[in-house]
């Protein structure tokens, strides 16, 4: 051990005494940047505000008429007044409902679907084809059925979206549940873990981040089929004050709609974000 | 399949030894990959098993660990039931803090406090709430450590436990398994690649090739084993019987 530092120092000296000095050389400290850095938290917001300057300026200056699309400004004053008037909280809260009874019941049945067929083979052999399938067919596809055997009403709706809901849910937790990893398994076994314990502290934590996968999809897909949705037969809801506002030539409210369903999606996105950071906190940590 | 597993009793009229194995023989597709091993390891004997890639050393660890049903072989062992094994990554949940990694499945009231006792043990005092992705490799290899030793297994099973490790760290983990090994005195089998590894702590060196044992050599130096005449000639005859012409 010693010898060999020895040797190394020799020859490190023996470099240096071999090149000439190194001449003074100004050295930009920064190195290239190849991948673009990370942008300061609420910078992300420049895009948005920008065209919506760029929206209310065409409209000031008569560029865009009012009956093709509403000005952002006439849009805040319809709002507050629809909000005033207590109308926009009831539609709102038809349409929450609406999105938040199917999410929180496709998300149930999803991960029930999931456990059953990622932790046991006839679960696995009933469930697994039988999602697929309903994968591949698109949602509105199923409309007319689901309207022959539910009617027109909220149960056909909130049953449409809770089968949106499910497959990305399923797919996503039934995968990682699936494919945990196989030294989790041998570790579990060595120590003697039984099947409930595994179960609980092995396979399900491992198919959390699967899950949390799941729920962000399943958050937009439950928005995307309500917007579809609520253009059948509503007397509530921002799907029917939109379409209301069609038949009037209301662009304004039109756009507070569209307001309302970009805000909910974004919301519902970031609330599943900070639950997803919480639970999963452990793989923040400084990696070695 | 057509394994015996007894667990751990002395042997009647027999010397009790801790581990014994009878003509184990394992096959993946038709191949030996052990070829009718027999060996006895006495109650605290640390032994080391050398061979080259490929020989059937992991197979032969996992084989006495129990944990390669499915495979093939006939064979008779005799293996204490509290036996606990240390892999060569530290196999760590991601999702439980070190302390709850080290009492992992371990059935204890105690079990806590046995933990953070392994914990200091293993020079990781205040580190319990810590998340494994938070330590650096050394620091996890030890926490396996922990885990296993906390189980105070009769045998300690290690696949090249080491092995991922820098000189440095490395060296400082030998030091630690011999302390803590002679504090709570298990019957060591340790696979390793590194003949000076092997050397420096087993009492009895193995090697393996092509699934059997072809040396069964004590090693008789005191410890601490410094790299002396007696160490260099034992050095230089397992890298002869592992094929490799002794460099230094
Ligand atoms: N699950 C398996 N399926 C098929 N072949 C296997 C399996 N496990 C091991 N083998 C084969 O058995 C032989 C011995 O493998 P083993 O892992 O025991 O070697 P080893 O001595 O531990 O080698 P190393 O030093 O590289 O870890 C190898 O030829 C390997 O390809
Ligand atoms: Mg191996």
């Amino acid at each position: 051990m010693t010898l060999y530092i020895d040797a190394l120092e020799l020859q490190a000296q023996m470099l240096r005494s071999e090149r000439p000095a190194p001449e003074a050389r100004s050295v930009s400290r920064r190195p290239p940047q190849l991948a673009p850095g990370r942008l300061a938290p609420g910078v992300i917001l420049f895009g948005p505000v920008a065209f919506v300057l760029l929206w209310e300026f065409a409209s000031a200056v008569g560029w865009i008429s009012p009956k093709f699309l509403a000005a952002p400004s006439t849009a805040i004053v319809t709002g507050i007044e629809l909000l005033r008037s207590g109308t926009l909280a009831d539609h709102f809260l038809a349409s929450a409902k609406r999105a938040y009874l199917g999410l929180g019941i496709g998300v149930a049945i999803g991960l029930v679907l999931a456990l059953a067929s990622g932790l046991s083979r006839i679960g696995e052999a009933s469930i697994d084809g039988l999602v697929q399938i309903k994968r591949a067919v698109p949602t509105l596809a199923l409309i007319p059925l689901a309207i022959l055997w539910l009617g027109i009403g909220e149960t056909m709706k909130v049953a449409l979206i809770a089968s949106s809901v499910l497959v990305p849910i399923y797919i996503n937790t039934h995968a990682a549940l699936t494919g945990i990893d196989i030294r989790h398994v041998e570790l579990a076994r060595s120590v003697g873990l039984t099947r409930g314990a595994f179960l609980r502290e092995v396979a399900l934590p491992g198919a959390l981040p699967g899950f949390f996968t799941g729920l962000r999809l399943a958050v937009t897909t439950c928005w995307t089929a309500l917007v579809v949705l609520e253009q059948i037969n509503t007397s509530e809801g921002i799907g029917y004050l939109m379409n209301r506002a069609r038949d009037y030539g209301q662009t304004d409210i039109i756009v507070v709609g569209l307001a309302i369903y970009a805000a909910l999606g974004l919301g519902s996105d970031f609330a599943v974000r900070f639950w997803e950071r919480k639970a999963l906190s452990y793989r923040k940590a400084m990696a070695s | 399949m057509n394994v015996a597993v007894h667990s751990f009793r002395p042997e009647p009229g027999g010397r009790d030894a801790a581990v014994s194995l009878r003509n184990l023989t394992r096959r993946f597709s038709g191949r030996d990959v052990l070829s009718d091993v027999s060996l006895d390891f006495a109650p605290g004997e640390f032994v080391a098993l050398i061979g080259k890639s490929g020989s059937g050393k992991s197979t032969l660890l996992r084989a006495i660990a129990g944990l390669d049903d499915g495979v093939a072989g006939e064979g008779t062992m005799t293996v204490p039931p509290d036996r606990s094994v240390l892999f060569q990554d530290s196999r760590l949940l991601p999702w439980k803090t070190v302390l709850q990694n080290v009492v992992f499945g371990l059935r204890a009231a105690d079990a806590d406090e046995r933990g953070a006792a392994a914990l200091t043990d293993v020079g990781l005092a205040g580190r319990e709430t810590a998340w494994p992705n938070a330590l650096s490799g050394g620091e996890q290899q030890r926490v396996a450590l922990a885990r296993s030793l906390v189980r105070e297994p009769r045998l300690l099973l290690a696949d090249e436990p080491f092995g991922a490790l820098d000189a440095l760290t490395r060296i400082k983990m030998h030091e630690l398994l011999l302390q803590l090994v002679r504090q709570r005195q298990p019957t060591v089998l340790l696979v390793t690649h590194d003949v000076d590894e092997a050397i420096k702590l087993a009492d009895r060196v193995l090697v393996m090739e092509a699934g059997r044992i072809v040396v069964d050599r004590p090693v008789t130096l005191a410890h601490p084993r410094a790299k002396d005449a007696g160490f260099g000639t034992l050095r230089a005859d397992l890298l002869s019987a592992l094929g490799v012409s002794d460099a230094a």
